[in-house]
């Protein structure tokens, strides 16, 4: 395998084979499939190529790249998606405008390689002797993100078997706190690729880890929201202080503003000084607004009157807190005197002389127009949004979300730009469209991980029952299956996949047959976790490949030992038979016994083929010749062919071996035995046509009449002893 | 403890200071984990363990063990052998010494095929013993570019694992359930001893050898059990007890305070074994959900001064404490030196604990 990688923007990865097409094992793609290869674009994507092709450097990163979707044909299609022609993407490396491509799909990955056919009229010639490992998910590639994947799964895994205990309350509570640790996972691993992208001196590296950082930075946006909506699913009132929370986490360029301006040395003639201070109006920090206000006060002389003024406003005004047990009516009665009090103070002109102060009176009133002047300082449609709701609507209801976020993305962008992805995404999650949120999600971002874990968590909250999907189970086994398949592409973390199947009741298994296959097997420490797994599972089939596949390798490698014991773990009796000849027939050429500490300790696994009953036994004969025990290889050696255990090719080797036996000094076989030996020798030889026993070399012809010999003076010395024996 | 996320993490080897790791993202990594002798008496340390340096490693990374203080033995899934010097003055890793075809298959059609999976290393200054799926045994010394000696076809099976018994005899366990003995002394290819578990030949991963009284060796099974055998007599082992849930990959003793013995498995967990609580004091008792440890055959008569060879079921028990729990993902190896103990997990994660016993 070629080590070359092109690290692309595309959510390809490529590999490029180095070796020519004959020396790769792979199987090859038969090249009666030509690829649909960006040289023949389908008629409709003329402009997507384009497109494919300046997406290839994206050189400003918005908040979150819009391009980094997988292309569609390599997925299914979502509920409500339809089938249309994605943009295209152009492989690096690949001229199809030449020659004609051929492709074939693995479980992750897709390989592509020129064929011999040339396109056109081109002159036949040497094509590129590549074939491309074309990779469906970059991300499970990221050294960053798998910690992200690691530390996922073991939450994952948790979930899944902490489901039946709890309920009510409780349940609840513990839904949130996996959310939270879920996210505070995403946040880990952002700041790691934060370290990372400041650390890297290569612009290029930098410029990626910088994309991942915002990917991950929006991932973490819309889970918290996700979390604040559908699983805490906060009442009104409370829900406000989750939405600040929300926003205070995610804008956080304000903390280094801040931290600049108390740092200087008169803070109130900083030129962010009243920046910062709106910065904490907006998101309601009203302690942080008041000590920074504090500062103006103790400084300018002139405008302290007003200073106390907004002050007192701002300590006045009435927050619910979630311990509190004030009632929704009692809170929208303060609030209603408070506003009354903070129109009057502007009507008075209190801070006509000072415009910022004015300004922010507005805003304590909810005045949206005041608000939107602070466009630049709150950057998102969002915190514009929860800066209204906060002072024109503080105990909002959660249904009714969604006019507010509407008309608040349309007064915030003006209808100057569109909405970009990662706008639809909250604006569905601010409409509780959970399955839109999913959606959306599974086409902006370039990984499954996501979906498949907040659509799991969401399952876990019963939001997903009603849907059903035309295809698969639901919705929630399709992505966990999905990203399973994407891990188990990879060589490391497809141990991570199995877990993941495991809790997809309905396809799950499958799955984890048909992946757990095509594992490579390199060492037999893998081969062992591997059967683990699919005997843990009862997966039989799978056991029995395995253990085949790892038999035929020891095999191949001469290591019959090894071969045997695969195959005993297997119960293949078949292939232990097989390996039984290999030993026989080494046994016949070489004299000896090879392997003889296996032999020796089949055990009850003897059992397992006639063949091996035999070799475990033909080498308890010699063990007991061995040890000069000669009766009891005289026996074990007449019933190896009286019992029909021997095969009947091996029936001459084991007369030759009875002839020493016969021609101790010692009576050895008795004269029935000697019969029964002569039964033998017959039976072997009266299967045999004359024609083959004269055609049949002279050495076998010898070998039959020693043997004759042997057994008649054996039988005469029997006779007499016997005879004596009973006289005396 | 400690965590540190790596790749998946195969195996992991202590030196005094450091900790070396190696994943299947074929790096080998030395971490500083921090001076044991400064760790105060509250038992907290400050800092997270240290990524000093790592280098790159041709083939996944089967076993490792440090050599001396700035060597590391590492062998290899392609069948070579690798000496890695660690530069402490610069803090980088280089090559010292590599023998490139320790472990091969003999294909009997292609005369240079594939190198087989070397499984076990184990070194005694200067002395480096390997073993692998090829059944072969090799003898090298740190500074000789040859093997010293090998024995070819020493099992017709995988060997798992080694150690050494005495300074010229190692111990092997294989694929087919039996330990052995071999003196290299003897010029004979075999073993001086066989032992063996009752027939049902269930592959052993790994042995280990008592620090202070060398007759007694525990292994780990397939079937996770922990076998106490003693090589001084007899060829069954002297207990069995029923610990893991499925392959038990390493055992150690501790090497100053013999009495814990720490094992870690393909199930998830790694397990401390206690035999130095004075039982009749403390009630006996096991911290994993009421699970008891059943003594599958006990032959211990003789006066014994080692408790692993003296425990009677009845009597007393060992206290077991599980020191990862909530591990889904396999624990593939681990290693313990004085306070510190360390292993590495499928989950892409070390585990470094630096205060075992307090």
């Amino acid at each position: 395998m070629g080590e070359a990688f092109w690290r692309l923007q595309t959510p390809f990865k490529m590999k490029t084979q180095q070796q020519g097409i004959t020396g790769c094992s792979m199987l090859l793609p038969s090249p009666a499939r030509p690829l649909r290869a960006s040289g023949d674009p389908p008629r409709a994507g003329g402009a997507g190529q384009q497109e494919a092709q300046k997406s290839g450097g994206v050189s400003h990163l918005p908040a979150l790249p819009s391009r980094l979707a997988p292309p569609s044909y390599f997925r299914a299609p979502l509920p409500g998606e339809s089938r249309e022609w994605p943009q295209l993407r152009l492989i690096p490396g690949v001229d199809s405008n030449r020659k004609q491509m051929c492709f074939d799909w693995g479980p992750g990955e897709m390989l592509v390689c020129e064929t011999l056919f040339p396109k056109g009229r081109e002159e036949k010639g040497l094509g590129c002797p590549n074939i491309f490992i074309v990779r469906k998910d970059q991300d499970v590639y990221s050294q960053t993100l798998r910690k992200l994947f690691n530390e996922s799964h073991g939450i994952f895994v948790g979930l899944q078997k902490s489901e039946e205990e709890l309920a009510g309350k409780s349940k609840k509570a513990q839904l949130v706190l996996v959310s939270k640790n879920y996210r505070s996972v995403i946040r880990a691993c952002m700041e790691e690729m934060h370290q990372l992208a400041i650390s890297t001196r290569d612009p290029e590296l930098q410029c990626q880890h910088s994309t991942q950082v915002c990917i991950l930075s929006a991932m973490e946006l819309i889970w918290n929201l996700c979390e604040i909506i559908f699983v805490e699913i906060a009442p009104a009132g409370h829900l406000l202080l989750y939405l600040l929370d929300w926003v205070r986490l995610h804008v956080c360029d304000v903390d280094s503003m801040v931290r600049e301006v108390l740092n200087s040395e008169n803070p109130s003639k900083h030129k962010d000084f009243w920046n910062a201070v709106d910065i904490f109006v907006l998101q309601g920090r009203m302690d942080e607004a008041r000590h920074l206000l504090s500062k103006e006060a103790s400084a300018n002389p002139t405008s302290m009157g007003m200073c106390r003024i907004l002050d007192d406003l701002m300590k006045k005004m009435p927050v619910l807190s979630i311990g509190s047990t004030q009632t929704l009516t009692e809170m929208e009665l303060k609030w209603q005197h408070w506003h009354e009090e903070c129109q009057q103070y502007l009507q008075d002109g209190t801070f006509a002389s000072n415009p910022h102060m004015e300004s922010i009176c507005k805003i304590l009133l909810g005045d949206e127009n005041a608000i939107l002047e602070k466009r630049e300082l709150m950057t998102t449609w969002y915190h514009f949004l929860v800066t209204r709701l906060l002072y024109s609507h503080p105990t909002v209801k959660p249904v009714e979300l969604r006019f507010y976020a509407q008309s608040s993305l349309d007064l915030f962008l003006e209808g100057e730009s569109s909405p970009e992805p990662l706008d639809s995404i909250l604006m569905a999650a601010f409409e509780f469209e959970i399955h839109q949120v999913i959606k959306e999600c599974s086409i902006a971002l370039s990984n499954w991980w996501f979906v498949a874990h907040l659509t799991d968590l969401l399952d876990h909250c019963k939001l997903l029952q009603s849907h059903n999907l035309y295809f698969g189970s639901n919705m929630r086994e399709f992505l966990l299956l999905e990203y399973a398949s994407g891990l188990f592409s990879h060589r490391c973390l497809w141990q991570l996949g199995v877990d993941y199947f495991d809790y997809c009741p309905e396809y799950g298994k499958v799955y984890l047959e048909l992946h757990i296959e095509r594992i490579p097997l390199n060492t037999e420490q893998k081969a062992l976790k591997v059967l683990r797994i699919c005997e843990q599972r009862q997966m039989h089939e799978q056991v029995r490949s395995i253990c085949k596949i790892m038999a035929m390798k020891a095999v191949r490698n001469n290591r019959l030992g090894s071969a045997l014991s695969w195959s005993i773990r297997a119960k293949d009796a078949a292939f232990a038979t097989l390996i039984s000849d290999r030993f026989l027939k080494d046994y016949c050429e070489r004299g000896s016994f090879s392997d003889l500490d296996l032999i020796d300790n089949l055990g009850p696994s003897m059992l397992l083929s006639d063949r091996l009953t035999f070799l475990g036994k033909y080498r308890e004969f010699h063990r007991l010749y061995g040890e000069k025990r000669f009766s009891e290889a005289a026996k074990l050696l007449l019933m190896l062919m009286t019992a029909r255990i021997a095969p009947c090719s091996f029936w001459m080797t084991l007369l030759i071996d009875a002839l020493p036996l016969l021609e101790q000094k010692e009576v050895i076989f008795s004269a029935e035995q000697t019969y029964e030996l002569m039964r033998c020798l017959e039976d072997l030889t009266a299967g045999k046509t004359d024609n083959q026993k004269f055609q049949g070399d002279d050495i076998e012809t010898t070998k039959v009449d020693i043997l004759r010999l042997a057994l008649a003076r054996n039988l005469a010395r029997a006779i007499v002893k016997e005879g004596t024996l009973e006289g005396s | 403890m400690t965590k540190i996320s790596s790749s998946s993490v195969c195996g992991v080897a202590l030196s005094s200071l450091e900790l070396a790791a190696f994943g299947d993202e074929n790096k080998i990594s030395i971490w500083s984990v921090g001076d044991f002798g400064n760790v105060g008496t509250s038992g907290e340390y400050q800092g997270e363990p240290q990524l000093l340096c790592d280098i790159r490693h041709h083939g996944d990374v089967m076993d490792m063990q440090f050599f001396d203080q700035e060597r590391i033995v590492v062998a290899s899934s392609t069948g070579s052998v690798t000496i890695f010097r660690h530069h402490q003055n610069n803090q980088t890793l280089s090559i010292n010494q590599r023998w490139e075809r320790a472990h091969y298959h003999v294909d009997p059609d292609i005369p240079f095929c594939g190198g087989a999976s070397c499984t076990g290393v184990i070194c005694n200054n200067p002395e480096i013993v390997t073993v692998g799926e090829d059944g072969r045994i090799n003898l090298f010394r740190a500074d000789h570019k040859e093997a010293v000696r090998t024995i070819e076809n020493a099992d017709s099976s995988t060997l798992h694992a080694v150690t050494f018994l005495r300074t010229t005899e190692i111990l092997t366990v294989n694929s087919i359930g039996q330990l052995k003995i071999w003196d290299f002394r003897q010029q004979r290819n075999e073993p001086s001893q066989i032992f063996s578990l009752t027939g049902d030949r269930i592959p052993l991963h790994c042995v280990d050898r008592h620090p202070n009284q060398q007759h007694i060796v525990a292994t780990g099974g397939q079937d996770g059990m922990l076998s106490i055998w003693d090589v001084r007599q007899g060829s069954m082992p002297v207990s069995l007890l029923n610990a893991h849930e499925a392959e038990m990959w390493e055992v150690h003793f501790h090497p100053s305070n013999p009495d814990h013995l720490f094992t870690c498995s393909e199930d998830g967990s790694l397990w401390h074994w206690d035999t130095s609580t004075d039982v009749s004091e403390k009630p006996s008792f096991f911290h994993q959900g009421g699970r008891s440890i059943t003594v599958l055959s006990h032959t211990a008569n003789q006066s014994v001064i080692s408790a692993w060879l003296n425990n009677n079921p009845t009597k007393d028990r060992m206290e077991i404490t599980n020191l990862v729990p909530n591990q889904t993902l396999s624990v593939n190896s681990l290693d313990v030196l004085g306070p510190c103990l360390v292993c590495g997990t499928d989950s892409e994660a070390i585990y470094v604990n630096r205060h075992l016993f307090s």
